[in-house]
Protein backbone atom coordinates (compact mmCIF):
# COMPACT_ATOMS: atom_id res chain seq x y z
CA UNK A 1 0.00 0.00 0.00
CA UNK A 2 1.71 2.91 -1.14
CA UNK A 3 0.29 6.33 0.01
CA UNK A 4 -0.65 7.67 -3.20
CA UNK A 5 -3.35 4.47 -2.99
CA UNK A 6 -4.29 5.54 0.09
CA UNK A 7 -5.47 9.04 -1.11
CA UNK A 8 -7.26 7.50 -3.94
CA UNK A 9 -9.10 5.35 -1.69
CA UNK A 10 -12.09 7.73 -0.86
CA UNK A 11 -12.03 9.33 -3.79
CA UNK A 12 -12.35 6.52 -5.65
CA UNK A 13 -15.92 5.98 -3.64
CA UNK A 14 -17.17 9.88 -4.48
CA UNK A 15 -16.78 9.00 -8.57
CA UNK A 16 -18.03 5.90 -8.41
CA UNK A 17 -21.10 6.83 -5.77
CA UNK A 18 -21.73 10.26 -8.13
CA UNK A 19 -21.83 8.42 -11.23
CA UNK A 20 -24.10 6.17 -9.97
CA UNK A 21 -26.61 8.99 -8.25
CA UNK A 22 -26.15 10.93 -11.49
CA UNK A 23 -27.35 7.59 -13.21
CA UNK A 24 -30.66 7.90 -11.01
CA UNK A 25 -30.94 11.57 -10.99
CA UNK A 26 -30.83 10.72 -15.14
CA UNK A 27 -33.23 8.08 -15.04
CA UNK A 28 -35.86 10.18 -12.60
CA UNK A 29 -35.70 13.65 -14.91
CA UNK A 30 -35.91 11.64 -18.07
CA UNK A 31 -38.79 9.70 -17.29
CA UNK A 32 -40.73 12.31 -15.29
CA UNK A 33 -40.14 15.94 -15.04
CA UNK A 34 -38.87 16.44 -18.70
CA UNK A 35 -41.01 13.78 -20.16
CA UNK A 36 -38.42 12.70 -22.43
CA UNK A 37 -39.04 8.79 -22.36
CA UNK A 38 -42.87 7.64 -22.03
CA UNK A 39 -43.51 4.84 -19.52
CA UNK A 40 -44.05 2.90 -22.68
CA UNK A 41 -40.35 2.90 -23.00
CA UNK A 42 -39.23 2.83 -19.80
CA UNK A 43 -40.54 3.19 -16.37
CA UNK A 44 -40.05 6.26 -14.05
CA UNK A 45 -38.22 5.22 -10.83
CA UNK A 46 -42.01 5.45 -8.66
CA UNK A 47 -43.71 3.11 -11.32
CA UNK A 48 -40.64 0.60 -10.70
CA UNK A 49 -41.13 0.97 -7.41
CA UNK A 50 -44.94 0.77 -7.15
CA UNK A 51 -45.18 -2.28 -9.40
CA UNK A 52 -42.43 -4.30 -6.85
CA UNK A 53 -44.61 -3.51 -3.97
CA UNK A 54 -47.90 -4.67 -6.23
CA UNK A 55 -45.65 -8.29 -6.77
CA UNK A 56 -44.78 -8.16 -3.24
CA UNK A 57 -48.20 -7.98 -1.72
CA UNK A 58 -51.14 -10.99 -2.53
CA UNK A 59 -52.60 -11.68 -4.78
CA UNK A 60 -49.41 -10.49 -7.00
CA UNK A 61 -49.36 -10.73 -10.66
CA UNK A 62 -49.02 -13.46 -12.88
CA UNK A 63 -50.79 -15.51 -10.70
CA UNK A 64 -48.65 -15.56 -8.20
CA UNK A 65 -46.49 -13.37 -5.68
CA UNK A 66 -42.60 -12.40 -5.81
CA UNK A 67 -41.96 -15.16 -3.64
CA UNK A 68 -43.64 -18.20 -5.32
CA UNK A 69 -42.35 -16.91 -8.50
CA UNK A 70 -38.82 -16.41 -7.35
CA UNK A 71 -38.70 -19.87 -5.76
CA UNK A 72 -39.91 -21.53 -9.24
CA UNK A 73 -37.09 -20.16 -11.26
CA UNK A 74 -34.44 -21.10 -8.03
CA UNK A 75 -35.52 -24.79 -7.71
CA UNK A 76 -35.37 -24.79 -11.58
CA UNK A 77 -32.18 -23.56 -11.92
CA UNK A 78 -30.84 -25.47 -8.57
CA UNK A 79 -32.24 -28.74 -9.85
CA UNK A 80 -31.02 -28.77 -13.14
CA UNK A 81 -27.55 -27.39 -12.30
CA UNK A 82 -27.13 -29.79 -9.30
CA UNK A 83 -28.02 -32.94 -12.27
CA UNK A 84 -26.00 -31.86 -14.50
CA UNK A 85 -22.33 -31.19 -12.13
CA UNK A 86 -23.78 -34.67 -10.44
CA UNK A 87 -23.66 -36.35 -14.40
CA UNK A 88 -21.38 -33.88 -15.91
CA UNK A 89 -18.30 -34.12 -13.54
CA UNK A 90 -18.14 -37.89 -13.35
CA UNK A 91 -17.84 -38.47 -17.11
CA UNK A 92 -15.44 -35.89 -17.00
CA UNK A 93 -13.44 -37.83 -14.78
CA UNK A 94 -13.55 -40.71 -16.42
CA UNK A 95 -12.94 -39.44 -19.91
CA UNK A 96 -10.08 -37.62 -18.77
CA UNK A 97 -8.49 -40.71 -17.02
CA UNK A 98 -10.08 -43.33 -19.71
CA UNK A 99 -8.35 -42.83 -23.48
CA UNK A 100 -11.40 -45.46 -24.75
CA UNK A 101 -13.73 -43.34 -23.02
CA UNK A 102 -12.12 -40.40 -24.51
CA UNK A 103 -12.26 -41.48 -27.56
CA UNK A 104 -15.65 -42.97 -27.71
CA UNK A 105 -17.61 -40.30 -25.95
CA UNK A 106 -15.70 -36.81 -27.12
CA UNK A 107 -16.56 -37.10 -30.94
CA UNK A 108 -20.06 -37.43 -29.89
CA UNK A 109 -20.00 -34.60 -27.36
CA UNK A 110 -18.16 -32.52 -30.22
CA UNK A 111 -20.94 -33.40 -33.04
CA UNK A 112 -23.33 -32.21 -30.67
CA UNK A 113 -22.23 -29.15 -28.38
CA UNK A 114 -22.02 -26.29 -31.60
CA UNK A 115 -26.00 -26.71 -31.34
CA UNK A 116 -26.49 -23.87 -28.95
CA UNK A 117 -28.47 -25.16 -25.99
CA UNK A 118 -30.89 -22.31 -26.24
CA UNK A 119 -31.86 -23.66 -29.43
CA UNK A 120 -32.90 -26.95 -28.12
CA UNK A 121 -35.81 -24.93 -26.27
CA UNK A 122 -38.08 -25.70 -28.96
CA UNK A 123 -37.83 -29.32 -29.62
CA UNK A 124 -38.45 -30.07 -25.70
CA UNK A 125 -41.10 -28.29 -25.39
CA UNK A 126 -42.51 -31.03 -28.55
CA UNK A 127 -41.18 -33.88 -26.22
CA UNK A 128 -41.93 -32.60 -22.35
CA UNK A 129 -44.34 -29.79 -23.10
CA UNK A 130 -44.46 -26.54 -21.18
CA UNK A 131 -43.95 -27.57 -17.76
CA UNK A 132 -40.62 -28.00 -15.51
CA UNK A 133 -39.88 -31.40 -17.65
CA UNK A 134 -39.07 -29.48 -20.84
CA UNK A 135 -36.92 -26.76 -18.62
CA UNK A 136 -35.30 -28.84 -16.17
CA UNK A 137 -34.04 -31.00 -19.70
CA UNK A 138 -32.52 -27.73 -21.26
CA UNK A 139 -31.09 -26.03 -17.84
CA UNK A 140 -29.38 -29.82 -17.57
CA UNK A 141 -28.19 -29.63 -21.28
CA UNK A 142 -27.02 -25.63 -20.72
CA UNK A 143 -24.91 -26.44 -17.58
CA UNK A 144 -23.56 -30.14 -18.82
CA UNK A 145 -21.00 -29.66 -21.60
CA UNK A 146 -19.26 -26.60 -19.24
CA UNK A 147 -18.56 -29.50 -16.42
CA UNK A 148 -17.61 -31.98 -18.63
CA UNK A 149 -15.28 -30.24 -20.21
CA UNK A 150 -13.82 -28.14 -17.24
CA UNK A 151 -13.45 -31.54 -15.50
CA UNK A 152 -12.01 -33.27 -18.40
CA UNK A 153 -9.29 -30.04 -18.92
CA UNK A 154 -8.75 -30.11 -15.06
CA UNK A 155 -8.07 -33.97 -15.06
CA UNK A 156 -6.03 -33.59 -18.40
CA UNK A 157 -3.73 -30.99 -16.84
CA UNK A 158 -2.49 -32.76 -13.62
CA UNK A 159 1.14 -32.71 -13.59
CA UNK A 160 1.86 -36.43 -14.59
CA UNK A 161 4.99 -36.32 -11.95
CA UNK A 162 2.04 -36.47 -9.25
CA UNK A 163 0.43 -39.13 -10.73
CA UNK A 164 3.41 -41.09 -11.24
CA UNK A 165 4.45 -40.49 -7.79
CA UNK A 166 0.79 -41.32 -6.23
CA UNK A 167 1.25 -44.52 -8.12
CA UNK A 168 4.85 -45.47 -7.18
CA UNK A 169 3.81 -44.86 -3.33
CA UNK A 170 0.86 -46.92 -4.14
CA UNK A 171 -2.04 -45.77 -4.02
CA UNK A 172 -5.00 -48.05 -5.13
CA UNK A 173 -7.38 -46.65 -7.75
CA UNK A 174 -9.48 -45.12 -5.43
CA UNK A 175 -6.93 -43.28 -3.46
CA UNK A 176 -6.03 -42.50 -6.89
CA UNK A 177 -9.63 -40.48 -7.61
CA UNK A 178 -10.17 -39.26 -4.56
CA UNK A 179 -6.91 -37.98 -3.06
CA UNK A 180 -4.59 -37.15 -6.62
CA UNK A 181 -7.36 -36.65 -9.61
CA UNK A 182 -10.00 -34.84 -8.11
CA UNK A 183 -8.30 -32.09 -5.95
CA UNK A 184 -5.89 -31.89 -8.55
CA UNK A 185 -8.83 -30.70 -11.31
CA UNK A 186 -11.16 -28.92 -8.47
CA UNK A 187 -10.19 -25.39 -9.35
CA UNK A 188 -10.74 -26.34 -13.31
CA UNK A 189 -14.04 -28.21 -12.25
CA UNK A 190 -15.21 -24.96 -9.98
CA UNK A 191 -14.43 -22.73 -13.33
CA UNK A 192 -16.50 -24.95 -15.47
CA UNK A 193 -18.94 -24.82 -12.68
CA UNK A 194 -19.29 -21.06 -12.73
CA UNK A 195 -20.17 -21.34 -16.60
CA UNK A 196 -22.48 -23.69 -15.92
CA UNK A 197 -24.75 -22.00 -13.52
CA UNK A 198 -24.59 -18.90 -15.45
CA UNK A 199 -25.21 -21.04 -18.87
CA UNK A 200 -28.29 -22.39 -16.66
CA UNK A 201 -29.91 -18.69 -15.91
CA UNK A 202 -29.97 -17.57 -19.27
CA UNK A 203 -31.39 -21.09 -20.74
CA UNK A 204 -34.30 -20.73 -17.56
CA UNK A 205 -35.12 -17.30 -18.22
CA UNK A 206 -34.90 -18.15 -21.89
CA UNK A 207 -37.25 -21.02 -21.69
CA UNK A 208 -39.62 -19.20 -18.89
CA UNK A 209 -40.39 -16.35 -21.88
CA UNK A 210 -40.93 -18.72 -24.57
CA UNK A 211 -43.24 -20.59 -22.35
CA UNK A 212 -44.31 -21.00 -18.79
CA UNK A 213 -47.21 -20.91 -15.87
CA UNK A 214 -44.74 -19.18 -13.26
CA UNK A 215 -41.51 -17.97 -12.72
CA UNK A 216 -39.50 -14.73 -13.40
CA UNK A 217 -39.69 -14.94 -16.86
CA UNK A 218 -43.25 -15.40 -16.77
CA UNK A 219 -43.99 -12.21 -15.05
CA UNK A 220 -41.87 -10.81 -18.33
CA UNK A 221 -44.08 -12.27 -20.61
CA UNK A 222 -47.40 -11.23 -19.03
CA UNK A 223 -45.83 -7.51 -18.37
CA UNK A 224 -44.83 -7.03 -21.81
CA UNK A 225 -48.45 -8.44 -22.83
CA UNK A 226 -50.04 -5.55 -20.34
CA UNK A 227 -47.72 -3.06 -21.35
CA UNK A 228 -45.95 -2.42 -17.84
CA UNK A 229 -42.46 -1.61 -18.18
CA UNK A 230 -41.96 -1.30 -14.34
CA UNK A 231 -42.77 -5.01 -13.88
CA UNK A 232 -40.48 -5.74 -16.73
CA UNK A 233 -37.71 -3.76 -14.71
CA UNK A 234 -38.16 -5.52 -11.09
CA UNK A 235 -38.40 -8.83 -13.19
CA UNK A 236 -34.64 -8.23 -14.38
CA UNK A 237 -33.23 -7.13 -11.30
CA UNK A 238 -34.72 -10.15 -9.69
CA UNK A 239 -32.92 -11.72 -12.28
CA UNK A 240 -30.29 -10.07 -12.02
CA UNK A 241 -29.58 -10.03 -8.25
CA UNK A 242 -30.56 -13.83 -7.76
CA UNK A 243 -27.70 -14.49 -10.10
CA UNK A 244 -25.27 -12.61 -8.20
CA UNK A 245 -26.78 -14.14 -5.23
CA UNK A 246 -25.78 -18.06 -6.80
CA UNK A 247 -22.40 -16.84 -7.78
CA UNK A 248 -21.61 -15.94 -4.46
CA UNK A 249 -23.12 -19.31 -3.10
CA UNK A 250 -20.31 -21.55 -5.71
CA UNK A 251 -17.60 -18.93 -4.61
CA UNK A 252 -18.59 -19.73 -0.59
CA UNK A 253 -18.70 -24.19 -1.49
CA UNK A 254 -15.80 -23.29 -3.69
CA UNK A 255 -13.84 -21.65 -0.60
CA UNK A 256 -14.93 -24.31 1.49
CA UNK A 257 -14.17 -27.21 -1.27
CA UNK A 258 -10.65 -25.70 -1.95
CA UNK A 259 -9.28 -24.72 1.02
CA UNK A 260 -5.90 -24.79 -0.16
CA UNK A 261 -6.53 -21.65 -2.76
CA UNK A 262 -7.77 -19.52 -0.44
CA UNK B 1 -3.32 -53.73 -31.18
CA UNK B 2 -4.27 -51.28 -28.54
CA UNK B 3 -3.76 -47.97 -30.69
CA UNK B 4 -5.82 -49.78 -33.25
CA UNK B 5 -9.12 -49.86 -30.50
CA UNK B 6 -8.33 -46.55 -29.81
CA UNK B 7 -8.35 -45.29 -33.27
CA UNK B 8 -11.59 -46.98 -33.83
CA UNK B 9 -12.79 -45.63 -30.82
CA UNK B 10 -14.19 -42.60 -31.91
CA UNK B 11 -15.79 -44.45 -35.51
CA UNK B 12 -17.10 -46.49 -32.72
CA UNK B 13 -19.01 -43.22 -30.59
CA UNK B 14 -20.43 -41.69 -34.07
CA UNK B 15 -21.73 -45.00 -34.97
CA UNK B 16 -23.41 -46.02 -31.51
CA UNK B 17 -24.70 -42.40 -31.82
CA UNK B 18 -26.16 -42.76 -35.29
CA UNK B 19 -27.06 -46.26 -35.06
CA UNK B 20 -29.04 -45.72 -31.83
CA UNK B 21 -31.16 -42.81 -33.54
CA UNK B 22 -32.12 -45.12 -36.61
CA UNK B 23 -32.96 -47.93 -34.54
CA UNK B 24 -35.23 -45.90 -32.03
CA UNK B 25 -36.89 -44.26 -34.83
CA UNK B 26 -36.97 -47.35 -37.45
CA UNK B 27 -38.37 -49.78 -35.00
CA UNK B 28 -40.81 -47.24 -33.55
CA UNK B 29 -39.23 -46.96 -29.87
CA UNK B 30 -39.90 -42.85 -30.50
CA UNK B 31 -42.98 -42.21 -32.42
CA UNK B 32 -42.02 -39.84 -35.74
CA UNK B 33 -43.67 -36.92 -34.56
CA UNK B 34 -41.65 -36.71 -31.36
CA UNK B 35 -38.16 -37.70 -32.80
CA UNK B 36 -37.74 -38.33 -36.71
CA UNK B 37 -34.90 -41.00 -37.92
CA UNK B 38 -31.52 -39.05 -39.48
CA UNK B 39 -32.58 -39.77 -42.88
CA UNK B 40 -36.01 -37.90 -42.36
CA UNK B 41 -33.86 -34.95 -40.93
CA UNK B 42 -31.71 -34.59 -43.92
CA UNK B 43 -34.70 -34.87 -46.28
CA UNK B 44 -35.94 -32.08 -44.43
CA UNK B 45 -33.19 -29.85 -44.30
CA UNK B 46 -32.92 -30.48 -48.47
CA UNK B 47 -36.42 -29.65 -48.94
CA UNK B 48 -36.36 -26.75 -47.11
CA UNK B 49 -33.52 -25.05 -49.20
CA UNK B 50 -36.16 -25.51 -51.91
CA UNK B 51 -39.50 -25.31 -50.31
CA UNK B 52 -39.92 -21.96 -48.00
CA UNK B 53 -41.30 -22.67 -44.25
CA UNK B 54 -42.80 -19.96 -41.87
CA UNK B 55 -42.28 -17.52 -44.61
CA UNK B 56 -38.81 -18.23 -46.30
CA UNK B 57 -36.16 -20.99 -47.28
CA UNK B 58 -33.58 -22.45 -44.93
CA UNK B 59 -30.95 -20.37 -46.57
CA UNK B 60 -33.11 -16.95 -46.21
CA UNK B 61 -33.55 -18.20 -42.44
CA UNK B 62 -30.09 -18.67 -41.95
CA UNK B 63 -28.78 -15.17 -43.77
CA UNK B 64 -31.54 -13.31 -41.73
CA UNK B 65 -29.82 -14.22 -38.63
CA UNK B 66 -26.33 -14.00 -39.83
CA UNK B 67 -27.50 -10.36 -40.89
CA UNK B 68 -28.94 -9.58 -37.66
CA UNK B 69 -25.54 -11.08 -35.43
CA UNK B 70 -23.47 -8.80 -37.63
CA UNK B 71 -24.69 -5.47 -37.23
CA UNK B 72 -25.07 -6.14 -33.30
CA UNK B 73 -22.17 -7.87 -33.15
CA UNK B 74 -20.04 -5.31 -34.87
CA UNK B 75 -21.66 -2.67 -32.88
CA UNK B 76 -21.26 -4.35 -29.67
CA UNK B 77 -17.09 -4.80 -31.11
CA UNK B 78 -16.96 -0.79 -31.80
CA UNK B 79 -18.54 0.52 -28.48
CA UNK B 80 -17.06 -2.38 -26.29
CA UNK B 81 -13.39 -2.49 -27.11
CA UNK B 82 -13.06 1.68 -26.67
CA UNK B 83 -15.05 1.52 -23.76
CA UNK B 84 -13.19 -1.11 -21.89
CA UNK B 85 -9.39 0.16 -23.11
CA UNK B 86 -10.58 3.32 -21.15
CA UNK B 87 -11.49 1.82 -17.93
CA UNK B 88 -8.66 -0.20 -18.04
CA UNK B 89 -6.20 3.03 -18.77
CA UNK B 90 -7.69 5.59 -16.83
CA UNK B 91 -8.99 5.11 -12.67
CA UNK B 92 -11.31 7.94 -13.38
CA UNK B 93 -13.13 6.41 -15.57
CA UNK B 94 -12.93 2.73 -14.03
CA UNK B 95 -14.10 4.31 -10.82
CA UNK B 96 -17.09 5.57 -12.66
CA UNK B 97 -18.11 3.16 -14.66
CA UNK B 98 -17.47 0.04 -13.18
CA UNK B 99 -20.30 0.58 -11.00
CA UNK B 100 -22.81 0.89 -13.57
CA UNK B 101 -20.80 -1.82 -16.14
CA UNK B 102 -20.97 -4.53 -12.98
CA UNK B 103 -24.55 -3.58 -12.82
CA UNK B 104 -25.66 -4.68 -16.42
CA UNK B 105 -23.38 -7.48 -16.51
CA UNK B 106 -25.65 -9.51 -14.47
CA UNK B 107 -28.76 -9.25 -16.34
CA UNK B 108 -28.62 -12.25 -18.48
CA UNK B 109 -29.05 -11.11 -22.16
CA UNK B 110 -32.26 -12.91 -22.94
CA UNK B 111 -33.58 -10.68 -19.83
CA UNK B 112 -33.42 -7.68 -22.33
CA UNK B 113 -36.02 -9.11 -24.90
CA UNK B 114 -38.86 -7.48 -23.52
CA UNK B 115 -37.46 -4.08 -23.41
CA UNK B 116 -36.22 -4.91 -27.09
CA UNK B 117 -39.43 -5.50 -27.78
CA UNK B 118 -41.04 -1.90 -26.61
CA UNK B 119 -38.06 0.03 -27.85
CA UNK B 120 -37.68 -1.42 -31.47
CA UNK B 121 -40.85 -3.49 -31.97
CA UNK B 122 -41.42 -6.74 -32.91
CA UNK B 123 -39.81 -6.15 -36.31
CA UNK B 124 -36.01 -7.30 -38.05
CA UNK B 125 -34.62 -4.86 -35.25
CA UNK B 126 -35.75 -6.23 -31.92
CA UNK B 127 -33.10 -9.17 -31.11
CA UNK B 128 -29.82 -6.79 -31.95
CA UNK B 129 -30.60 -4.96 -28.59
CA UNK B 130 -30.16 -8.92 -27.20
CA UNK B 131 -27.09 -9.80 -29.02
CA UNK B 132 -25.72 -6.55 -28.02
CA UNK B 133 -26.25 -7.43 -24.59
CA UNK B 134 -24.27 -10.44 -24.77
CA UNK B 135 -21.79 -9.78 -26.59
CA UNK B 136 -20.76 -6.46 -25.28
CA UNK B 137 -19.61 -7.74 -21.72
CA UNK B 138 -16.76 -10.17 -22.74
CA UNK B 139 -15.61 -7.49 -25.32
CA UNK B 140 -15.15 -4.93 -22.61
CA UNK B 141 -13.64 -6.91 -20.07
CA UNK B 142 -10.51 -8.51 -22.08
CA UNK B 143 -9.79 -5.22 -23.28
CA UNK B 144 -10.02 -3.83 -19.84
CA UNK B 145 -7.84 -6.69 -18.78
CA UNK B 146 -5.35 -6.17 -21.97
CA UNK B 147 -5.39 -2.22 -21.51
CA UNK B 148 -4.38 -2.96 -17.51
CA UNK B 149 -1.38 -5.35 -18.55
CA UNK B 150 0.89 -3.09 -21.18
CA UNK B 151 4.04 -1.60 -19.65
CA UNK B 152 3.82 1.42 -18.33
CA UNK B 153 7.23 2.49 -19.90
CA UNK B 154 5.94 1.83 -23.56
CA UNK B 155 3.10 4.61 -23.04
CA UNK B 156 5.63 7.01 -21.23
CA UNK B 157 7.90 5.89 -24.20
CA UNK B 158 5.76 6.74 -26.90
CA UNK B 159 4.57 10.41 -24.50
CA UNK B 160 8.68 11.00 -24.71
CA UNK B 161 8.19 11.07 -27.82
CA UNK B 162 5.61 13.40 -28.41
CA UNK B 163 2.91 10.60 -29.36
CA UNK B 164 -0.22 12.90 -28.49
CA UNK B 165 -3.49 10.47 -26.61
CA UNK B 166 -5.08 9.62 -29.88
CA UNK B 167 -1.67 8.30 -31.03
CA UNK B 168 -0.89 6.58 -28.45
CA UNK B 169 -4.18 4.99 -28.55
CA UNK B 170 -4.05 3.60 -31.91
CA UNK B 171 -0.53 3.25 -32.05
CA UNK B 172 0.56 1.82 -28.52
CA UNK B 173 -3.02 0.71 -27.10
CA UNK B 174 -4.96 -0.76 -29.39
CA UNK B 175 -1.73 -3.40 -31.01
CA UNK B 176 -0.44 -3.99 -27.35
CA UNK B 177 -3.44 -5.19 -26.09
CA UNK B 178 -4.79 -6.77 -29.10
CA UNK B 179 -4.56 -10.30 -28.03
CA UNK B 180 -6.74 -9.93 -25.41
CA UNK B 181 -8.79 -8.02 -27.34
CA UNK B 182 -9.33 -10.58 -29.82
CA UNK B 183 -9.68 -13.23 -27.43
CA UNK B 184 -12.45 -10.92 -25.55
CA UNK B 185 -13.95 -10.95 -29.15
CA UNK B 186 -14.30 -14.27 -29.98
CA UNK B 187 -16.17 -15.12 -26.71
CA UNK B 188 -18.74 -12.10 -27.53
CA UNK B 189 -19.29 -13.47 -30.70
CA UNK B 190 -20.11 -17.40 -28.85
CA UNK B 191 -22.40 -15.21 -26.63
CA UNK B 192 -23.84 -13.16 -29.03
CA UNK B 193 -25.19 -16.16 -31.48
CA UNK B 194 -26.73 -17.84 -28.50
CA UNK B 195 -28.78 -14.61 -27.41
CA UNK B 196 -29.75 -14.27 -30.99
CA UNK B 197 -31.43 -17.61 -31.40
CA UNK B 198 -32.86 -16.96 -27.65
CA UNK B 199 -34.66 -13.96 -28.70
CA UNK B 200 -35.23 -15.19 -32.15
CA UNK B 201 -37.20 -18.16 -30.52
CA UNK B 202 -39.68 -14.95 -28.64
CA UNK B 203 -39.39 -12.46 -31.20
CA UNK B 204 -39.23 -11.73 -34.82
CA UNK B 205 -40.96 -13.24 -38.10
CA UNK B 206 -37.64 -14.14 -39.72
CA UNK B 207 -34.61 -16.12 -38.88
CA UNK B 208 -33.47 -20.02 -37.96
CA UNK B 209 -34.89 -19.15 -34.00
CA UNK B 210 -37.95 -17.98 -35.68
CA UNK B 211 -37.73 -21.11 -37.78
CA UNK B 212 -37.73 -23.59 -35.33
CA UNK B 213 -40.24 -22.34 -32.63
CA UNK B 214 -43.16 -22.27 -35.64
CA UNK B 215 -41.76 -25.84 -36.61
CA UNK B 216 -42.12 -27.27 -32.73
CA UNK B 217 -45.45 -25.24 -32.16
CA UNK B 218 -46.49 -27.07 -35.90
CA UNK B 219 -45.24 -30.00 -34.03
CA UNK B 220 -42.71 -30.61 -36.99
CA UNK B 221 -39.45 -32.03 -35.36
CA UNK B 222 -37.90 -32.65 -38.31
CA UNK B 223 -38.02 -28.93 -39.48
CA UNK B 224 -36.92 -28.37 -35.69
CA UNK B 225 -34.32 -30.32 -35.77
CA UNK B 226 -32.90 -29.39 -38.92
CA UNK B 227 -32.47 -25.82 -38.04
CA UNK B 228 -30.92 -27.04 -35.06
CA UNK B 229 -28.07 -28.78 -37.03
CA UNK B 230 -27.92 -25.67 -39.51
CA UNK B 231 -27.61 -23.15 -35.71
CA UNK B 232 -24.58 -25.75 -34.68
CA UNK B 233 -23.06 -25.50 -38.03
CA UNK B 234 -23.36 -21.58 -38.29
CA UNK B 235 -22.25 -21.46 -34.54
CA UNK B 236 -19.11 -23.67 -35.49
CA UNK B 237 -18.14 -21.82 -38.31
CA UNK B 238 -18.37 -18.28 -36.74
CA UNK B 239 -15.89 -19.47 -33.76
CA UNK B 240 -13.73 -21.34 -36.53
CA UNK B 241 -13.37 -17.97 -38.13
CA UNK B 242 -12.73 -16.05 -34.77
CA UNK B 243 -10.32 -18.63 -34.18
CA UNK B 244 -8.25 -18.43 -37.65
CA UNK B 245 -7.90 -14.25 -36.66
CA UNK B 246 -7.45 -14.74 -32.82
CA UNK B 247 -4.25 -16.96 -34.41
CA UNK B 248 -3.09 -14.88 -37.26
CA UNK B 249 -3.15 -11.99 -34.41
CA UNK B 250 -0.78 -13.87 -31.86
CA UNK B 251 1.19 -15.18 -34.67
CA UNK B 252 1.93 -11.30 -36.24
CA UNK B 253 1.59 -9.25 -32.64
CA UNK B 254 3.16 -12.07 -29.82
CA UNK B 255 6.14 -11.11 -28.69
Amino acid sequence: MTPRQDRSVPLRWIVSGSSVALLFAAWYLVTGPLGLVSSLKFPAPLDAYDSLIRLIRSPGYADGILAQHILSSTELVLIGFLLATATGVPLGLLMGRNRLVDGYVNPVFQLIRPIAPIAWIPLTILWFGLGMGAKLFVIWLAAFAPAVINTYTGVRNIDTIVIQAARVHGASSKEMLFDVVIPGALPSIFTGLRTSLQACWMVLVAAELVGSFVGLGHIMIIASRDLDSGMILVAMICVALLGVLMSAGLTYVERYAIPWRR
Amino acid sequence: MVAGIRGAMPVLGIATFFGAWTLATSLKLAPPTFLPSPLAVLHSMVELTQIPYAGSTLQQHLMASLEKFGISFAAAVLLGVPFGLIMGRSNLMKWALSPLFEGFRFVPPIAWVPFAIFWFGTGFLAPTLVIFAGAFAPCVINSYRGAQLIERHLIEASQTLGAGRWRTFTEILLPAALTHIVAGVRVGAGFGWQSLIGAELIVGSTGLGYMIVQAGSNLQPAIVISGMITIGIAGASIDYLMRAIQHGVRRKWAH
